[in-house]
């Protein structure tokens, strides 16, 4: 295979397992705040596109998973739960990178705490209910465990896999 | 250069979670008591509940469907619904002013409140 095949390849592998953490998810209700806010379990090809690759194989994998996911076993409030989700964490995580302090696992912290808190946030907008702010500490305690779980199975994957993907 | 990453993932996981643990229990601590559980349906209150008299009152929404609100032992809960998740019906019951209970399908939402939202029966 040439490069760009092996690209994409690896990128729509890493998409498919996205999408079956995404459904995997649907099916464990977190059992506090807003029905339709999801654990992050999808944050694990994430990290590991990221932190083995950059966010430009990162960033877009996870786009496509929230999007194909929403259309797949979702409905409107969902895709708004995920993408905020999604796009806050993909964000802190990649600032949480450039700052070269933390491993796999603190990235992923961070990535899991602010999914949840961009989970909120659009929840408060969606609803135009305040009070859900009072779910934000039990939420980040969650997204602290869910992130560092998700991180340690990352970095085991990091170290044990080889994409061979030239980097730029 | 590993040894100095994993003390920085360790202070930011022991802070993080010790600023939400503090945080949290401020809010429980400072959040009086509710005294009513209020009833929103698509962003318009409908009634409003007193939290210290048990009852079990079903809540219609559009398209005939039903929440069943059950309050007692001051405590508010989705006994049971029609919605095609029943999220609503798995949450936790909600005591404290603030603490919601929302289905998203019904557009409902059952808010814990210091004061009564409306006078209103349904
Ligand atoms: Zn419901």
């Amino acid at each position: 295979m040439n490069k760009s095949a092996k690209t994409i390849t690896l990128l729509g592998v890493c998409t498919a397992a996205a999408m079956v953490l995404s459904y995997v998810e649907t099916l464990i209700p977190v059992p506090f705040a807003v029905p339709g806010i999801k654990l992050g379990l999808a944050n694990l090809v994430a990290i590991y596109l990221l932190m083995k690759l950059d966010w430009r194989y990162a960033a877009p994998v996870s786009l496509v998973r929230v999007l194909l996911t929403a259309l797949l076993f979702g409905n409107a409030a969902s895709l708004a739960y995920s993408a905020s989700g999604a796009v806050l964490s993909m964000l802190v995580m990649i600032g949480a990178k450039r700052t070269k302090a933390f491993s796999a696992v603190g990235v992923s912290v961070l990535g899991g705490v602010f999914h949840n808190v961009g989970q909120i946030l659009m929840a408060i907008l969606l609803t135009g209910t305040a009070q859900i702010a009072y779910w934000l500490p039990p939420l980040i305690i969650s997204g602290v465990v869910t992130g560092a779980a998700i991180g340690a199975v990352g970095a085991v994957l990091i170290a044990k896999t080889d994409p061979r993907i030239d980097q730029k | 250069m590993d040894k100095i990453k994993l003390r920085n993932d360790i202070i930011l996981l022991a802070v993080i979670l010790a600023a939400a643990f503090a945080v949290w229990g401020v809010i429980r601590l400072a959040m009086p008591a509710g005294r009513y559980a209020v009833v929103e349906l698509d962003g318009k209150t409908i009634a409003s509940y007193p939290l210290d008299t048990d009852i079990r009152v079903e809540i219609p929404s559009e398209g005939g469907h039903i929440n069943v609100l059950v309050i007692r032992d001051g405590k508010a809960s989705v006994e049971s619904a029609d919605c095609p998740d029943k999220l609503c019906v798995r949450q936790r019951p909600v005591s404290k002013a603030g603490q919601t209970i929302i289905c998203l399908p019904h557009k409902l939402i059952i808010r814990i409140d210091g004061e009564s939202g409306v006078d209103a029966e349904l």
